[in-house]
């Protein structure tokens, strides 16, 4: 009512906007300082095969924090990514008798399989997504360890070639994460269901009353997680020559919201960044290899990590109010 | 009553604003011991502000609170609520899980030994308040599990019981079956008796007459009347709260509209047919043909919205059809709505209108995204296209089209949601409200461009509060009460009295 | 004072009778069910000393789930638990090189400080408790490791009274066990009996109801966040003197097994309602089905996983449907 009425463009006070920027560009401006950072002072890091490690390092957090940020961008969370990545690495012990491709379709089933029923729970079922998805959590991780009991190594040609082939210099399972960036982008930008998304995330009541086939979106958003994480979790698979369902994936859900909220896109939903999310990737991956670099312990890593998602939803928050 | 005696509650002066509006702009209110006070007023009159002001949800800019004669200042509800004024909320503001007895004794529970809390004692105590009120109900069940009318009773017995000598009601029989109010009109006697005063706000006329001493109306964020209920006409009070003098009626030529349309003949392009829900609408029929601008006319909490969303799918409703442009409509689909040609233009902006995170853009292909792509890849030349035209057509004022639209103004936001309607192909429109809260020169716009829709063979229907509005943009009005059809006016019938009159005498069904 | 008016209806609804005893009982129900069945299976199942090894072995998620019940009622979860749980096991076996109050006090003071941290952000700022501990659990498992030398080095337990409090018996159940008892009677009255507990349930239900209705939110929110953060210290410093170590490997994912069991016993994760009996038959169930994973011998442990998982899934969804089924009637 009168509280409605007063939507005139409210000018931006300096602080909000410097949080406004932060939570924008905030990834991209750490992940450049710490570049500099270690081009400057750590030894051997410009070689080539430094950067080939990070980026073989960074490739699975990458996939997974794709399908996250599809998620979150419908004001969702889904908690059971780590889990389905090991799901998919059983199902690639389980099928590698029929040949790679089977082993890898069964892998990709079952992770999309996965996110039909979370997403059916969320979106049918009405069940709040962090319920919804830690029950899988629970239970997948279980599933995965019920179906390959330990850890079961394997040779594989076609799967080596996955894992651990490089072309034109670049390892193959870089070249797939950028490819399924890009198509995650496209997906985003160009498409109506990119688009539709985001309208859910934004504003459900308003998506509904547009029209928009609220459910079925939800379902295909934790559809298409549920596929990416199970990606991840072959070419995990394929480049260890080995599955352990045990400690496959383990704690990745944490990595991968870290990624999606540092990279800018809002845990209220309503908006999707791509490249703020590869971004968020990278920065948790060139701070651990910092730390590490430096000989700092391991336990840094974490405390940071923790300081950096307090304030990247600290400056979201600000923004919102 | 009132006359004489202090009053137990006075505000004087008081000015709020909000950023692009201001809400109160000098208003004074009187309520005396013992007395029930009507406050009435149409959306944007300043009543849910003055309320939060008296509750201490808001502070005033300007102006001062007396209680018992004494300057006050209230920093939060709940020091308002300590000072004995207590408020009953539409929504019930209690904890629904609770149960009945734990809602009503929160904070004051009795104590046995060990200063553990008395179970027993605490039933009973509930017990007995509750009986009090006429409820008998078993007080350790969920605070949900209780009819409406009951939560209500609990409410307002936890808001006595803690020594409260103002109760505002905010509209506290909309959700109440004829019975549960008689419960509460008992009570409200009862409060009377024993000098508690009650401000009651609420739009159902009978219930004004029945039970309340005083009357303050508000318009514009101003008092336009204060003084005692009995002997104010009906159509006098309606007018006073629509901003109208039945005795002087200005000329027409007030609002953008041109005139009368001329409608095509043949199919009416929307027919709701003997819609019903429970509470809410009661056997509403209507009919809009192509070019038509059909007015919905009643007060707040007539049935208005709710016709509107159940013709566009977005209210299931108990019985009745909907039919659009010949195709009979799912029940509680939009997207069959749509696709058929019926669009909505929400009452409520923010909460069901605009995307706040997309862009100008975005927001008017959001609806129309089926129409505009190709295999699932939108089309971003025709998107562009489209927006453009409409951009344009609409005046829209942004930066770019691809400016964020919580950036824009209300009228301008407003025109993205036309816009959005417009773009799906609609043949008929559900404007709720179209210029509510958006300014002047927005709003002469957003009327002229109802016109040119109208002209250029649309359906429109009409819901607005602005009767001026309503009487000058409409071909025809249908005139809603409590739920129901309660008039029909067309031609030279469409005046602003006979509104007014068919609102006040309707026969329809009371609350 | 009296109306003349009849009143509306009083009789609860069959369905809606129905609905609240399963959603109160329901955990339960299906533990004297399961257990029911375990007896008419097995044989080695329904002995005292099966029994006193379930009760042993779920004391510890039971002293963390009663904390969790306090968040989740309020509205809340809390996600640090495991790593809370992994830290004190380790500081409790370091304190006990200075006897046994410094054993349990080191793990209970850092535990607690980080509680309360997390509470008063959460309170203060309105951050979302997910988030806010979701940096707790990142950040005391950075301290575990900190502490512990990257968690190369295990403390050993030094203080035999300290030891002792793990694991010394008394008709056949350990210690750990009359303290998860002790504890679950002091909590469900504070919870049932007392203003706070009250509170609790009013901040879940309606924050801002609450607030109107004279609850002191931020501050209890604040004290739900430290009564957790202590529990988990507790449940922690008992695993070390039970283990006489501190193990550092411990606790990953204990958080979720703690939220399944709460929620298993029918405390909705929205908030508002919920109880202690309830976690309490959450929490053995989950042993119980445990236990007869065991039994069953040709299943891994990593069976109960699935079932839990499963059954978390379930209990959301038919507490979905009792919810829809209440609002309509």
């Amino acid at each position: 009512m009168a509280e409605t009425a007063g939507t005139l463009p409210k000018p931006l006070g300096g602080r909000t906007r410097t949080l406004a920027w932060l939570q924008r560009y905030g990834v991209y401006a750490s992940v450049l300082a710490l570049l500099l950072f270690n081009v400057a002072f750590t030894p051997h890091f410009l070689e080539v095969a430094n950067f080939r490690t990070q980026l073989i390092q960074v490739a699975p957090i990458v996939i997974v924090s794709l399908g996250m940020a599809l998620v979150i961008g419908t004001e969702g969370i889904d908690l059971s990514v780590g889990s389905v990545m090991a799901l998919s690495s059983a199902m690639v012990v389980l099928y590698l008798g029929y040949g790679a491709p089977v082993a890898i379709v069964a892998a990709l089933v079952a992770g999309a399989a996965v996110g039909a029923g979370g997403g059916a729970l969320v979106a049918y079922a009405g069940v709040q997504p962090i319920v919804a998805t830690l029950a899988l959590l629970v239970g997948i991780r279980g599933l995965a360890n019920v179906l390959v009991p330990q850890l079961t190594e394997f040779r594989n040609p076609a799967l080596i070639t996955l894992g651990s082939r490089s072309v034109l210099g670049l390892p193959l399972v870089v070249i797939i994460a950028a490819v399924l960036t890009a198509v995650v982008a496209f997906l985003v930008k160009r498409t109506i269901f990119g688009r539709q998304l985001v309208a859910v995330g934004g504003n459900r009541a308003a998506a509904k009353l547009s029209g928009l086939p609220v459910r079925r979106i939800l379902v295909a958003v934790y559809v298409l997680s549920g596929l990416l994480a199970a990606v991840a979790g072959v070419l995990a698979t394929a480049r260890l020559q080995a599955s352990d369902p045990t400690s496959l994936g383990l704690l990745m859900e944490l990595s991968a919201i870290t990624a999606v909220v540092v990279g800018g896109t809002p845990l209220t939903g309503g908006r999707v960044r791509v490249l703020g999310t590869v971004m968020g990737a990278l920065l948790i991956q060139l701070l651990q290899a910092t730390l590490i670099k430096h000989n700092l312990p391991q336990s840094w890593t974490q405390m940071v990590q923790a300081v950096i998602i307090l304030a990247a939803v600290y400056a979201a928050r600000g923004r919102k109010k | 009553m009132s006359d004489g005696t202090a009053p137990v509650l006075e505000a004087r002066g008081i000015s709020k604003g909000f950023p692009g509006v201001l809400a109160l702009d000098g208003v004074s209110f009187r309520l005396a011991a013992g007395e029930v006070h009507a406050l009435v007023g149409e959306n944007g009159a300043g009543k849910s502000t003055l309320i939060k002001v008296l509750t201490g949800v808001h502070q005033p800019d300007r102006g001062e609170l007396r209680l018992h004669g004494g300057p006050v200042s209230f920093g939060t509800p709940l020091d308002a609520q300590r000072a004995g004024i207590s408020t009953i909320y539409q929504e019930v503001n209690l904890v629904p899980q609770m149960s009945v007895a734990h809602n009503l004794l929160l904070g004051r529970e009795p104590r046995g030994r060990l200063g553990v809390i008395d179970t027993g004692q605490l039933y009973t105590q509930a017990r007995r308040v509750m009986s009090r009120y006429g409820i008998q109900t078993d007080v350790r069940r969920p605070l949900r599990s209780l009819g409406m009318g009951a939560q209500q009773m609990v409410a307002l017995a936890r808001a006595v019981s803690i020594d409260a000598r103002v109760v505002i009601m905010d509209e506290p029989t909309s959700a109440l079956e004829p019975r549960e109010v008689d419960t509460l009109f008992g009570v409200i006697g009862d409060l009377r008796a024993g000098g508690i005063s009650v401000v009651y706000v609420s739009h159902r006329l009978e219930e004004l007459y029945r039970i309340c001493d005083q009357v303050t109306v508000l318009r514009d964020g101003r008092v336009a009347h204060t003084g005692p209920l009995a002997g104010l006409e009906r159509v006098k009070l309606i007018a006073l709260m629509l901003g109208r003098d039945t005795a002087d009626v200005r000329l027409r030529g007030q609002t953008e509209f041109a005139g009368r349309h001329t409608a095509k003949n043949g199919q009416p392009v929307v027919e709701a047919r003997a819609l019903s829900r429970r509470h809410q609408l009661h056997d509403v029929s209507i009919r809009v043909r192509p070019g038509e601008v059909v007015g919905l006319g009643g007060l707040l909490g007539a049935g208005r919205s709710e016709t509107a969303k159940a013709i566009a799918g977005a209210l299931p409703f108990d019985g009745g059809a909907v039919v659009v442009a010949g195709h009979a409509l799912r029940k509680g689909s939009p997207a069959a709505a749509i696709r058929a040609g019926a669009s909505l233009l929400p009452e409520d902006r923010k909460a069901e209108g605009i995307v706040p995170t997309m862009s100008v853009r975005d927001n008017i292909a959001l609806a129309a995204l089926p129409r505009l792509s190709r295999a699932g890849i939108v089309s971003e030349a025709r998107v562009d296209r489209v927006v453009q035209t409409l951009m344009k057509r609409l005046r829209i004022k942004a930066t770019s089209p691809h400016q964020k639209v919580s950036e824009l103004s209300g009228g301008n936001q407003q025109k993205v949601l036309l816009a959005r309607s417009l773009a799906t192909g609609a043949k008929v429109l559900l404007l709720d409200e179209p210029t509510r809260g958006i300014d002047v020169g927005a709003k002469a716009e957003v009327q002229a461009l109802i016109d040119e829709l109208a002209a250029e063979g649309l359906g429109v229907l009409l819901i607005s509060s602005d009767l001026e509005e309503l009487v000058e943009g409409s071909d025809r009005v249908v005139v809603l009460r409590d739920g129901a059809v309660v008039g029909e006016l067309s031609g030279d019938e469409v005046t602003e009295e006979a509104i007014m009159r068919a609102i006040a005498d309707g026969g329809g069904v009371d609350g | 004072m009296s109306v003349a008016v009849e009143a509306p209806p009083a009789t609860p609804a069959k369905g809606e009778r129905a609905s609240q005893i399963v959603q109160h009982h329901g955990a339960l129900m299906v533990l004297a069910a399961t257990v029911l069945v375990g007896a008419i299976a097995f044989d080695s199942f329904a002995t005292p000393q099966n029994a006193a090894n379930i009760a042993v072995s779920s004391s510890f998620v039971a002293i963390i789930a009663i904390g969790m019940t306090f968040v989740i009622i309020s509205g809340g979860i809390d996600l640090s638990v495991g790593s809370s749980f992994v830290l004190a096991g380790v500081l409790a076996a370091y304190g006990s090189r200075y006897g046994v109050l410094a054993a349990l006090l080191l793990p209970l003071a850092v535990c607690g400080l980080i509680g309360l941290v997390q509470g008063l952000i959460v309170a203060r700022t309105g951050m979302a408790p997910f988030i806010v501990t979701l940096a707790g659990l990142l950040g005391m498992r950075g301290l575990m490791l900190a502490v512990s030398g990257e968690g190369a080095n295990t403390y050993l337990v030094e203080d035999d009274a300290f030891a002792a409090l793990g694991q010394a018996s008394f008709l056949g159940l350990t210690v750990p066990v009359y303290i998860t008892l002790g504890l679950f009677l002091l909590g469900a009255i504070l919870l049932q009996r007392t203003g706070f507990g009250q509170s609790v349930y009013a901040i879940g239900g309606n924050e801002e109801a609450a607030a109107l209705m004279g609850v002191p939110v931020a501050r209890v929110k604040t004290l739900v966040y430290l009564v957790s953060g202590l529990l988990a210290g507790l449940a922690g410093a008992l695993n070390a003197a039970r283990l006489s170590s501190g193990v550092t490997i411990l606790g990953v994912g204990l958080e979720l097994d703690v939220i399944a069991a709460v929620v298993i016993g029918g405390t909705l994760l929205t908030g508002g309602a919920g109880g202690l009996t309830g976690t309490m038959a959450g929490v053995l169930l989950l042993g119980v089905i445990q236990s007869l994973i065991n039994q069953v011998g040709t299943l891994t442990s990593s069976f109960q996983q699935v079932v839990s998982g499963a059954f978390l899934a379930l209990v959301v969804v038919v507490q979905r449907v009792l919810h829809r089924a209440q609002r309509l009637s």
